[in-house]
């Protein structure tokens, strides 16, 4: 970004300004459902990588337990609606409240551990809170929640015969966590969690409150996370704990970052555009045997990438040290 | 200025300093010299806040800071040049030392702490868009000291400036580092596996071996002590 200079800016404001365009026009390039179902879940996954990479990426601490905030938040857009009546939206701000405050109250321990020991402290926290919500009868259990079906409304968030929404919805949900990033990697705090992941004891010799920090960025990726998490709901509108709090999706947004290119901003965007529609093409080519081929040929995929592009699918794009 | 008193320190439970003791008059230049994995590094980042003694406690102008915890401390006008210099790698110059200056929120105050740190290192005035991680060993050592200054401490503490740096520069950090007790009043902390010359700069020098403080007087004594002379300098 420093190396844009003054020609650099114009050139960025009319790439993103195309690539919004593109992204606006598509729907009516591609009316099936699959294509748009495709590009929901692209935008769904990048934004949910973008909100894993403010935390693991910019701050270095490699969370795999941001399945929780996911859902919690769908859980939140869900329950809301069954119990009380509120439309999804509240359910949404609520997630969002809630997932911050779980975040705080996991990364207040946890932050304490460093390195690998973090990132499995989530990992078990991830799966308790799974148990939890399987077993929690007021929240439906194992069963789950089906979302009450309504008649094509914004109030309630649901939409049977148009996926567009939907799309237009995931869409700016994409596009909010970009900006969030973009806003973060260019603040001050944005450079205390940099520093902070280079060398945490060095920050803190220089007074940056580290663990102040860390907490600051699981409140805003598990936030972030709830958002997709009630929006994600809305879309399928039935939830279980298998489907939104599954340690699957934990490792796909951290697989997504790293594979488009970690603490970078477009890197879940292009991790997302790269792995989404190959794990998608390989279930539909390959998959539905029972064989798990489709796994397969999709993790070796993953290994190709990475052997090739350490730096992730970005790296190909940029000189070296550029990051 | 900084009183560390007869403290012990460990690494979750396995003991790494036993008994130390170290004395920093305001305004003087210390050494702490010893060998390898004598527990000099772990001193310094103790007075650092880094780690917390199990025993014995550190003084800092009469306060006790024996349990504060490590960004607090930079508010009190201490600075640590931490071992391997620790430079934020993938941000530039700039950057690092604008890290730096977190505890400053004075635009003025932050602007003329920068302006000496150029005073003393015209070469990183040079480099400010370059990144860290791309200098000379040299250059890292001297923007670690300048990140450390630009805190505006009145104890500088440097671990080990010496370590991986061509032995011409050796001598230039050195000399800065004379410079900034000299004429900017600093007083200074200083940890050496260099003796000779940590020693020959110093006003006060302490040996410490294994975790222990065995000896301690004015750095020339030191020198010239058989001890020393027998066990660091080879003669």
């Amino acid at each position: 970004m420093a190396s844009g200079v003054a020609a650099g800016s114009g050139f960025l404001y009319a790439r993103n300004g195309a690539l919004l365009a593109a992204a606006l026009a598509y729907p009516f390039l591609f009316r099936q459902s699959f294509p748009q179902d495709l590009a929901i879940k692209i935008f769904l996954f990048g934004g949910l990588a973008s909100a894993w990479n403010v935390l693991g990426g910019f701050a270095g601490q490699v969370s795999l337990g941001n399945a929780i905030f996911f859902g919690v938040g769908a859980y939140a857009a869900a329950v809301v609606q069954t119990q009380w009546g509120w439309t999804p939206w509240a359910g949404m701000l609520l997630g969002m409240a809630a997932s911050a405050g779980i975040g705080a109250l996991i990364g207040y321990p946890c932050f304490r551990l460093k390195g690998h020991y973090f990132a499995m402290a989530t990992l078990a926290i991830g799966e308790v809170i799974s148990t939890l919500f399987m077993n929690w009868q007021w929240v439906g259990g194992a069963v789950g929640v089906y979302i009450p079906l309504r008649d094509d409304t914004w109030k309630y968030f649901q939409f049977g015969t148009t996926k567009l929404p939907y799309y237009y919805v995931m869409l700016a949900f994409l596009v909010s966590a970009l900006l969030l990033s973009a806003a973060l990697l260019r603040s001050r705090m944005g450079y205390y969690f940099r520093a902070i992941r280079e060398d945490q004891d060095a920050a803190r010799s220089l007074g940056v409150p580290a663990r102040r920090y860390k907490l600051a960025a699981m409140g805003i990726s598990a936030a972030l996370t709830s958002a997709g998490g009630s929006l994600y709901a809305q879309y399928v509108l039935f939830i279980d704990p298998h489907s939104v709090f599954p340690m699957m999706l934990s490792i796909q947004v951290v697989l997504i970052a790293i594979l488009g290119g970690v603490g970078t901003l477009w890197g879940p965007v292009v991790g997302a555009m790269v792995l989404i529609p190959l794990s998608e093409f390989t279930r539909i080519y390959i998959g539905g045997t029972g064989s798990g081929l489709d796994l397969i040929a999709y993790g070796l995929l993953i290994i190709v990438i990475s052997v090739i592009q350490p730096r992730g699918v970005l790296g190909f794009f940029r000189k070296a040290g550029a990051a | 200025m900084l009183s560390i008193d007869r403290i012990a320190v460990d690494y979750d439970g396995v003991p790494a300093l036993h008994d130390i003791t170290v004395r920093v008059p305001e305004g003087a230049i210390v050494a702490v010299v010893g060998s390898n994995g004598s527990g000099k590094s772990t001193m310094l980042k103790t007075a650092a806040g880094l780690l917390h003694p199990s025993r014995g406690t550190i003084t800092f102008e009469g306060a006790d800071i024996s349990r504060t915890p490590a960004h607090e401390i930079p508010k009190m006008g201490i600075a640590l040049v931490p071992e391997g210099r620790k430079l934020f790698g993938k941000m530039s110059v700039r950057r690092n030392l604008d890290m730096g200056a977190y505890t400053r929120t004075s635009r003025a105050e932050i602007e003329r702490n920068l302006e000496r740190v150029f005073r003393f290192f015209p070469r990183l005035s040079e480099r400010l868009s370059q990144q860290a991680g791309t200098l000379s060993g040299g250059e890292m050592q001297m923007l670690a000291i300048g990140r450390a200054m630009m805190s505006n401490p009145r104890l500088l503490m440097l671990d080990e400036p010496s370590l991986g740096i061509a032995p011409n520069l050796v001598d230039r950090i050195f000399e800065v580092i004379a410079d900034l007790n000299a004429k900017e009043n600093l007083t200074i902390l200083l940890v050496e596996q260099n003796v000779s010359e940590a020693l020959s700069l110093a006003h006060f020098g302490y040996v410490i071996q294994t975790g222990r403080t065995v000896l301690s007087d004015t750095g020339k004594a030191l020198l010239d002590s058989p001890m020393v002379r027998k066990a660091f300098l080879g003669m």
